[in-house]
């Protein structure tokens, strides 16, 4: 600690820590407005000056730009410094508008702030303001008002610095700069929201909000997004029961502030201004788009509430807002609207029926991943503990083995980022967890992590990986063993007719970084699937490798889908409880709480379908599906299988949020439930976090929360959850899951909780005890938030039966813990021919998702689908990039764009997974090309 | 002793036609210096600069010897030179470019060797094509003759010389903006501390930069002496310098005169040099040392052209440009000029420069064009104490780089000095000189 002198008074600052800070720690706020506690600084906007004493007397100095020294003496209020500043806010107010009446950032602006704080009060500038067109789009989503800009460089430093963009930079000189884009390239970032949030003044605008409302009339709790599985805490603002933006805050351990576009642009899909009308049967989307526009500005112009209007478009029976609203019973092919009592009762008649038919394991539920933790649970027990099956699976065959996920030792972002070696098994991290992308990237930049990079094709990551790796479909397994040192692995790696994809000094200095760190120690590994032509197992089995070969090294799983952790630690996944134990090892307990528990392990996604669809002999047939918040038919990998499954004539059950293709076309009866930000609870992140969701808005018509929708479904199947509400849900829970054990909601509205907890709870508890204090021009428009942590309400889920019968049990069960027992068999890849290219399909951030679909700022944003593959084989072909090329599988095929890519390895072809492939193939139209029995897709080009 | 009897250290060959060619350099003793600093030690090449105490040519007037010693020990060093002379009346980098461009390629190949760096750069004006061409042509005959690149002269010593051309920014003649220009990027000067290149310069490496002018003296303070230098001049302004004389004098060009032995009347009046002011017309004020540095008036011209003679009189020699401004001028009018220079060549990088100097020549425009007002006088001087507070000299500064109280200097002398005039272009609604 170093002590210097502030204004008079001793006070202590870190070493290293810039006058900025430590004044502000020490409780004297020194006005800024370039200055971004997450970024380097650069003096630029000179409102910071205070006076240095050095060796030539008092110096007006930057306190954002000078380290705290032992001994300094500082002066932050003296008649030159308060002049400087005056001087310098004049300055900044000079040629900006003062057209704040109709500017978004009026009532939350640094600048209209620190006016009132510091400016002389009054402009002696009478002379003619800079002028420029305004505003511009610099992109799909935001407006630049270069009037308003005061030149701080936030966005570009943001830009350049933190995303690793440079999209956006100064031109012009003088008083004629300003923030511009290059001629050809507009500014397309997937994080471009952000800049929009720490501009200090509204020269940055985001089209979904832009003229939305005033700040004042907004409402706003602190939550955590659940776009993906990464955890960002964010502030949800609404008016009039209409969410109108989404801010990140500055959590220390997830998101340090930031947030992708998608997580703070999907809310539109919440509110479901408008229908996607290419994605839906066109007789409901002409329907809906007839509806939406007139809705979307009388709820607002009209200021009546959104029940009271919806009570009005019940009345037509329509999906309105793109969202549904209303249970509905499919007659005489017709979803048609109906009471909750005649949909609850025609779902439990069919699923009883099915059970009748075929025993507790006819019936099968896929999904879950949408839910907060406390409706997964009441899902886990109404499926497991009341119908009795374990065919159950959050995960839509795009996973990792469950017992995988959650077994292998944790690693946490922040462990991820102190990794000393970094290896990513995954897909494009900013395409699929584009807020861990930040981190990572930010933590290998930073020199002290070397990032070891395995990926069919480059990433954004590639560039600063200490070594990439190229892996060819099936070749991952291989790969993982000549990392650690398998001679014989990086051997067969060369046994492709092209050869190996690897290179072979890039393998070298993977294998050297790795055994620097014997045992793993030091290691980080995140594993996902690259992808999903390729068998899940793939994946799993390279994971296996790794984990074997470095017992110390540590894991973050990259799931995408919002609480796919949650779900899975509910137990929504074959084989599995709530609270990561496994079907035989919780069994004791859970009879206990439940009654009774399936008596052996059930059908992963896969299998469900494959079952439906007639192609599996043996064991369970399912002949009732429930559809939690999932459609097969865009999410599963296979597009055939899930379409014979879903055709079959077995019964469906959706409970859903949004219109989807399988709901609309297969589901018999159909049940609204609430989505993100209309409900309380909990959401489990990529670490294993556990924070708090703060419901903003009510859900529209007649939605529920999912808990509610399992209950009454329970109780119309003659069983009885045992909850009247998600409290109850809670506090059984946190006693029964032992994951989650002593994850009261007391703990969970403590300060300790802010930046939620990791479970099981020793491990972290209370490490960031130390909550800063928002800074209001760090984050404009969220210090008001209320930071979670309000007392809990008291009183709740003592009435709980299961609570009673938990706590007189011993001992909880172990948790899973992965033995180094690997799968039941090692893969065999068949080999590759000369002839064929194997299929890589990865994820998209923006892809035919209803999140996307159902934002209407995000839609056009989902990419062109074009087959992208080496010069080498489109050159064989006779192709060049444009040209159209048939991709042909055994499954199908599509004719696409074809584009030269010398990052794809020769023999692989690259296609978006969940991307509309045009009229021939929408929806997901690499999906229509895999083949999931099959380890491997190949494919053939062929010239159109 | 006549005021043109001390020798001509940097100017020696522009009498020539040929001056910039290889063959003339080579007939009048070019490469010369270089030859013998190759077969001294570069320590005792530094301390010849040393002792010749040179001041730097480029306008902050550090002295090299004290620059060169500064410089970080590390693996990769950098030589920069700056030629991106660009202010208004401000010419002598030009004629010496365009005139001895060997003399100059000498000068930065022995401070190479004396430093030891890894790689010299000559970062040029934009605007200077000829000078473009006559130094890039010198350089590749310099390759040629051997003078440059490996091994030069059999020495073991090499280096490469590359020139780079300015985009035409005023602000990259500021040393760190023409780094940061010269890496690829905007040129926004970099902010202070660190102080000086020789700790964090080019890419982040060790790098000393010298002005043109400094780098010509390098060759005869070797030929000569470092003694022999310091011996011109008095004080600590040591040897001679070229003398940037504009405005409205007889015969405006550059001059190269002994410090301090000459004085600004030498300078303007005396037939051999300025040849006096412009027809019948009396001096009514000058500018020392650029169009940054605060005004003298006539009483101040007995003034001995000296970097502390200047300085302790509240202003600079600076850039060794003297700009003359004789009777029939309008100080309003020049001020403005001034500032709207400095307007248009602010970087835009930090508030009080880009904001405030576009303010200042608003206001400027309309007091020249009669639509002033007498409160404005008072509002310019307390823009400019918000840019540079106190308005004094040595000034302080609000802003990143010194180009931010450059601003203030003409207004403030224009208001201090001809108080009066502003007044008359503020009653009368407009400019009694048109």
């Amino acid at each position: 600690m170093l002590t210097f002198t502030l204004d008079g008074r001793e006070v202590t600052a870190k070493k290293g820590e810039l006058l900025i800070a430590a004044a502000e720690r020490a409780g004297t706020y020194i006005p800024r407005f370039c200055y971004h506690p997450r970024m380097e600084p650069v003096g630029m906007c000179r409102m910071c000056l205070v006076d240095v004493e050095g060796p030539r007397g008092a110096t007006l100095t930057p306190a954002c730009f000078v380290a705290v020294t032992d001994g300094m003496v500082v002066d932050s209020a003296n008649e030159r410094v308060k002049k400087a500043q005056d001087g310098v806010l004049e300055f900044l107010l000079a040629n900006h508008p003062l057209d704040c009446p109709v500017c978004d950032k009026g009532g939350e602006c640094p600048l209209q702030d620190q006016t009132l704080a510091y400016g002389p009060g009054e402009s002696r500038f009478i002379e003619e303001k800079r002028h420029f067109e305004k505003p511009i789009a610099i992109s799909d989503l935001v407006l630049l008002d270069r009037e308003r800009c005061i030149q701080c460089a936030r966005c570009t430093r943001f830009a350049s610095d933190v995303a690793g963009e440079a999209q956006i930079d100064f031109a012009g000189r003088g008083e004629g700069v300003e923030v511009a884009t290059f001629p050809t390239e507009p500014f397309s970032s997937y994080f471009s929201g952000n800049t929009v949030q720490i501009c200090p003044v509204g020269a940055l605008t985001a089209t979904p909000y832009r003229f939305t409302a005033r700040p004042w009339d907004l409402d706003q709790v602190e939550s955590t997004c659940t776009a993906c599985s990464v955890g960002c805490r964010v502030a949800v603002q609404s008016s009039q029961n209409r969410l109108t933006r989404l801010l990140g805050i500055d959590s220390e351990p997830v998101n340090h502030g930031w947030l992708c576009d998608k997580g703070r642009f999907a809310y539109e899909s919440v509110n479901g201004d408008e229908v996607d009308v290419g994605l839906l049967p066109s007789e409901l989307a002409d329907e809906a788009v007839d509806v939406a526009p007139a809705t979307a500005s009388q709820v607002v112009s009209l200021g009546v509430s959104r029940g009271q209007f919806l009570g009005e478009v019940h009345e037509t029976g329509r999906f309105e807002h793109g969202r549904l609203v209303e249970p509905r019973v499919r007659k005489e092919g017709e979803l048609v609207p109906v009471s909750w009592g005649e949909a609850l009762a025609a779902a439990a008649a069919g699923i009883a029926a099915a059970k009748q038919a075929g025993g507790s394991g006819a019936v099968a539920l896929i999904g879950g991943a949408r839910l907060t933790n406390e409706s997964a649970y009441a899902w886990a027990k109404l499926t497991k503990g009341v119908v009795g099956t374990d065919s159950v699976d959050a995960q839509l065959g795009d996973g990792l083995p469950a017992d995988l996920v959650l077994g292998l030792p944790r690693a946490t972002i922040d462990e991820a980022c102190g990794a000393r070696v970094l290896v990513t098994l995954a897909g494009d991290l900013r395409e699929e967890l584009p807020v861990l992308f930040l981190r990572l990237r930010e933590a290998v930049l930073g020199g002290a992590t070397a990032l070891v990079e395995v990926s069919p094709t480059p990433t954004a990551l590639t560039a600063l990986a200490a070594a990439s790796l190229r892996t060819r479909p099936g070749d991952a397994p291989l790969l993982a063993k000549a990392l650690t040192g398998d001679a014989a692995a990086a051997t067969a790696l060369g046994a492709h007719p092209e050869g190996a994809a690897v290179e072979p000094g890039a393998l070298e200095t993977a294998r050297r970084l790795l055994a620097a760190h014997p045992g793993g120690e030091g290691v980080v590994i995140v594993a996902g699937r690259p992808s999903y032509a390729e068998s899940g197992e793939v994946a799993a089995e390279a994971v296996r490798n790794l984990a074997a070969a470095l017992p110390e090294a540590t894991f973050l799983p990259a799931l995408r889908r919002g609480n796919v952790f949650g779900a899975l630690d509910m137990g929504l996944a074959p084989g599995l409880l709530p609270g990561r134990v496994s079907l035989d090892a919780g069994r004791e307990r859970f009879t206990a709480a439940w009654g009774s528990v399936p008596a052996g392990t059930g059908l992963s996604t896969a299998d469900i379908l494959a079952s439906m669809a007639g192609e599996r002999e043996g064991g369970d047939q399912v002949r009732a599906l429930v559809l939690l918040g999932a459609d097969p038919l865009s999410d599963f990998p296979d597009r055939a299988v899930a379409e014979k499954a879903l055709s079959a004539g077995h019964f469906v059950v959706a409970v859903t949020g949004h219109p989807s293709e399988s709901v609309d076309a297969h589901a018999d009866v159909v049940l609204p439930c609430a989505v993100s930000h209309e409900r309380p609870g909990t959401t489990t992140n990529i670490e294993g976090r556990v924070s708090r969701l703060g419901p903003k808005i009510s859900a529209p018509g007649f939605a529920w929360p999912d808990w509610m929708i399992a209950a009454e479904l329970a109780a119309a199947l003659g069983g009885d959850l045992g909850v009247l509400s998600d409290d109850d849900l809670a506090e059984e829970l946190a006693l029964a899951a032992p994951a989650y054990a002593g994850l009261t909601q007391k703990v969970l509205h403590s300060d300790v909780a802010h930046d939620g907890i990791l479970v099981p709870l020793s491990r972290d508890t209370g490490r960031h005890l130390d909550v800063e204090p928002i800074d209001p021009i760090a984050l404009p428009g969220v210090e008001s938030v209320e930071r979670q942590g309000a007392p809990p309400r008291v009183g709740t889920g003592s009435g709980v039966p299961a609570v009673a019968r938990i706590a007189a049990l011993g001992s909880p069960p172990p948790l899973l813990a992965w033995t180094g027992v690997g799968g039941a068999e090692p893969l065999h890849v068949p080999k590759a021919d000369s002839y064929s290219l194997r299929l890589v399909a990865g994820r998209r951030l923006y892809d035919a998702g209803s999140s996307v679909t159902g934002s209407p700022s995000l839609t056009p944003l989902v990419p062109v689908l074009v087959a992208r593959a080496n010069p080498y084989d489109l050159d064989r072909l006779g192709a060049v990039t444009g040209d159209r090329v048939k991709v042909r599988s055994a499954r199908g095929e599509l004719i696409l764009a074809a584009e030269a890519d010398g990052g794809v390895p020769r023999g692989v072809v690259a296609i978006d997974f969940n991307v509309p492939g045009g009229e021939s193939a929408p929806g997901n139209a690499a999906a229509t090309l895999i083949d999931s029995r099959q380890i491997v897709t190949d494919v053939r080009l062929e010239s159109v | 002793m006549a005021i043109t009897d001390a020798p001509k250290i940097i100017t020696s060959r522009l009498g020539y036609d040929d001056s910039y060619t290889l063959e003339r350099y080579l007939a009048t003793g070019g490469y010369a210096g270089l030859r013998k600093a190759l077969s001294m030690t570069p320590e005792a090449v530094a301390a010849e600069v040393d002792a010749a105490s040179l001041l730097g040519r480029g306008g902050a007037g550090f002295p090299a010897g004290r620059k060169w010693s500064m410089l970080r020990k590390n693996p990769l060093t950098y030589l920069v030179i700056n030629g991106d002379e660009s202010e208004p009346a401000t010419f002598k980098d030009h004629m010496l470019i365009e005139g001895d461009p060997h003399e100059i390629l000498e000068g930065v190949l022995i401070s190479a060797y004396a430093l030891q760096v890894s790689q010299a750069f000559i970062y040029l004006r934009g605007e200077f094509a000829l000078g473009l061409e006559r130094l890039q042509t010198a350089l590749n005959e310099a390759y040629a003759h051997g003078a440059v690149g490996t091994d030069i002269f059999g020495s073991g010593f090499s280096l490469d010389v590359v020139v780079h051309p300015g985009a035409g920014a005023y602000i990259c003649g500021e040393e760190t903006a023409l780094l940061e220009s010269l890496e690829g990027k905007r040129g926004f000067p970099r902010i202070k501390p660190p102080y000086f290149p020789a700790a964090i310069g080019l890419y982040g490496e060790p790098t000393v930069v010298n002005n043109v002018e400094t780098m010509a003296n390098i060759p005869w303070i070797i030929n000569n002496g470092g003694a022999a230098f310091a011996a011109l001049g008095a004080g600590r302004s040591t040897g001679t310098r070229l003398f940037a004389l504009a405005g409205h004098v007889r015969k405006p060009g550059n001059y190269e005169l002994e410090m301090v032995k000459t004085t600004f009347r030498d300078l303007i009046y005396a037939p051999v040099l300025g040849g006096g002011i412009r027809g019948s017309n009396t001096l009514k004020a000058f500018i020392p040392g650029g169009v940054s540095a605060p005004w003298f008036g006539p009483d101040q011209v007995d003034l001995p052209l000296g970097q502390d003679e200047v300085g302790d009189a509240g202003s600079m020699l600076g850039s060794g440009s003297v700009v003359v401004m004789d009777s029939d001028t309008c100080m309003v009018r020049a001020a403005w000029r001034i500032t709207k220079f400095f307007s248009r060549e602010s970087c835009g990088q930090c508030t009080p420069c880009r904001e405030g100097s576009g303010w200042l020549e608003r206001i400027m425009y309309r007091i020249e064009n009669g639509v002033g007002r007498e409160e404005d006088l008072d509002l310019l001087m307390d823009l400019c104490d918000n840019i540079s507070p106190g308005v004094a000299w040595p000034p302080q500064q609000t802003t990143i780089c010194v180009l931010g109280p450059s601003i203030p200097s003409s207004i403030a002398s224009g208001i201090r000095m001809f108080r009066d005039e502003f007044l008359v272009h503020v009653k009368e609604g407009g400019c009694p000189f048109d």
